[in-house]
């Protein structure tokens, strides 16, 4: 199957246009059984409840109002989009999930390359270095936001006091730089997930043909921009489009470090708030379509062009 | 293997040209692995790296192990006397209902997706259905939904039919989660089963379950065991969804931890002792399956 039947729309009915349709019928359905347990959970668990997002996103509901509810057609739409505290939703959802996936694939790679060489006590440094990646993301804000950037007795200032002497700087790190200190933590937490991808994809590197090329002269430099980078390419995507997934939903670090303040708050903390304290049901839900459609947008785009896994499958 | 490495660490400049000398062109298979090519330098740059990284959670951990007064202290008191207190608190504070809770959810729902995903995947995999890539597609997009984004009326229902503030729900919401990461997982690896194999299974007249255990299980396996661990791993550290759909009954080490902070106010090694007791369970499963978590992880784009 390849990507030019995938590229037209879904129609599970016209697939099959040739001939002996009964008994291909009777054969593609023994095929789709195991299928559709999974297909149809998915389906009545995400799809039915964003059907009814969309919906309450044409409704002017807020829970604490439940005398004033109704349809209200494009309001908290046009709400969404006017508003300022959406739109600095939008852009630190831009800001924390480039930035953050950004960094953490090119620290991952460059870990990765260190990782990949033997050296003594290589197991002991990979365990360490997934170690992140391990800690429960909320334990994890929690350690960032008191332990490491608080400014009294957190250890940066702690650390900048031992080496400077008494009069050190110690900036209160959070509400000077909040935007950085989120995607510190966050970069913290999610390289080693980039790093264990890319290791895996330079361990499984034909070595014979870069021991070849290494013969006819080329030069470390040459083996990773024309052989290693190649090889990883899909290793590279596979870790983008997975840190991403997970990154544009980041809440625990925003929910912990800042309460969203400053800036910080992300559509997932924008959404959250506009529910769970405002209670306003409508615009919550208008916030959602709207950012699902933006991540299909984009997920769409990236994965059917630029990105070639789905090309090369067959 | 260290002590060459370190022989030809301390010239940096000449070791590249050195590696591309004609000694190299003896060498065998043995030395296929990068090895030689690295350098002490390299390998104490990994070091460091790797302990920076580590750094915070050692923090952690040292801090928990310290009294309240040595904890928040500056500059740090990195050899105050160690103790107990700040997990006497934790657990004075009766964690077990929670971390009960995060169990439950995180190895039912677990299981419930092996077994919705590992027949999806055969199906898209070996002998795959028509569309199979628009069908994984499908599943995928279902992770660009933010979770956030179907929540209220999730809530909503959940509220209608008693399920609010249950484990049940949260196993329902974390199945839905997980379900299509497992399912692209174990897709990779059933498709690394050989065709050949199973055709000579089947002229050997072998039925659909002794292929299923005799060719198939063996190398699906480690792919379940990675799904698995991955499942476990998100399930258990979800906070969102735990926290707008549960209260004082099915709240889940996560969500103890945000409440542990604020009722109880900054006690530092409090704070520490519990987020490296509800990480813990986390930590030693990933440490245990670093291989598998490998294997896991780079799913799809192994070929």
């Amino acid at each position: 199957m390849s990507t030019q039947t995938t590229a037209g729309r879904k129609a599970p009915g016209t697939a099959a246009g040739q001939p002996s349709q009964t008994m291909k019928k009777a054969g593609a359905w023994a095929r789709r059984a195991p299928l559709l347990p999974a297909l149809v959970f998915v389906i009545v668990m995400t799809q039915l409840p964003f059907a009814a997002t969309i919906v309450i996103s044409f409704m002017n509901w807020n829970a604490y109002y439940p005398d004033d509810i109704g349809f209200t057609g494009f309001d908290n739409f046009v709400r969404v989009f006017t508003d300022t505290n959406t739109r600095e939703a939008v852009v630190a959802t831009v800001i924390l999930t480039v930035s953050i996936v950004l960094l953490s694939l090119v620290l991952g790679l460059a870990i990765a390359l260190l990782l990949d060489r033997k050296f003594l006590g290589r197991g002991i440094v990979r365990t360490m270095m997934i170690t992140p990646f391990l800690v429960v993301p909320i334990a994890a804000a929690l350690l960032w936001k008191h332990a490491l950037y608080n400014p009294e007795y957190g250890l940066l200032n702690g650390l900048l006091t031992l080496v400077l002497g008494a009069d050190a700087p110690q900036p209160d790190w959070i509400s000077t730089y909040p935007l950085p200190s989120i995607i510190v933590s966050l970069v913290w937490q999610w390289t080693p997930f980039m790093m264990l991808i890319l290791l895996a994809g330079l361990q499984s590197r034909p070595l014979d043909v870069i021991e070849a090329a290494r013969l006819d002269g080329a030069n470390n430099w040459q083996i990773f921009t024309h052989m290693t980078l190649p090889h990883l390419r899909r290793y590279l995507e596979l870790s983008t489009l997975l840190g991403a997934i997970y990154i544009v939903q980041a809440f625990d670090h925003v929910f912990t470090i800042t309460q969203g303040g400053l800036g910080t708050a992300n559509l997932p903390y924008f959404i959250y708030q506009t529910f769970y304290v405002g209670q306003d049901y409508g615009r919550a839900s208008a916030a959602g379509v709207v950012t699902v459609l933006g991540t299909i947008i984009i997920g769409i785009l990236a994965l059917r062009t630029v990105f070639s896994m789905f090309k090369e499958e067959s | 293997m260290s002590t060459t490495n370190e022989d030809v660490g301390p010239t940096p400049p000449g070791e590249r040209t050195e590696a591309r000398a004609p000694r190299r062109r003896s060498e065998t298979d043995r030395n296929r692995s990068r090895g030689r090519r690295s350098n002490a330098g390299l390998g104490v740059l990994a070091w460091a790296v790797g302990l920076l990284f580590v750094a915070p959670v050692l923090w952690m951990v040292l801090t928990s192990l310290h009294a309240e007064t040595d904890a928040a202290t500056n500059p740090p008191s990195f050899f105050a006397p160690l103790s107990l207190e700040g997990y006497r608190s934790f657990f004075g504070a009766d964690p077990w209902p929670p971390l009960l809770n995060s169990l439950t959810a995180s190895v039912v729902s677990t299981i419930l997706v092996i077994v919705l995903a590992l027949p999806a995947a055969y199906a898209l995999s070996i002998r795959p259905v028509k569309r199979w890539t628009d069908v994984m597609f499908f599943f995928l997009s279902t992770k660009f939904l933010p979770l956030v984004a179907g929540l209220l009326p999730i809530y909503l229902f959940a509220v209608q039919v008693g399920l609010l503030d249950t484990v049940w729900l949260l196993i329902l919401l974390y199945t839905t989660m997980n379900l299509p990461i497992a399912i692209w997982m174990l897709q990779s690896f059933l498709s690394e089963v050989p065709v050949e194999m199973l055709e000579a299974a089947q002229i050997d007249g072998a039925g659909l379950l002794r292929t299923l255990r005799e060719v198939i299980a063996p190398v699906v396996m480690p792919g379940i065991a990675a799904a698995a661990l991955i499942c476990f791993i998100f399930s258990w550290n979800e906070l969102l969804l735990a926290r707008v759909l549960t209260g004082t009954v099915a709240g889940t080490a996560p969500v103890f931890l945000t409440s542990f902070v604020t009722s109880q106010g900054l006690f530092l090694a409090q704070v520490c002792a519990a987020s490296f007791v509800v990480s813990l369970p986390v930590l030693a499963a990933g440490f245990a399956a670093q291989d598998k978590l490998v294997q896991g992880l780079s799913m799809g784009a192994v070929k």
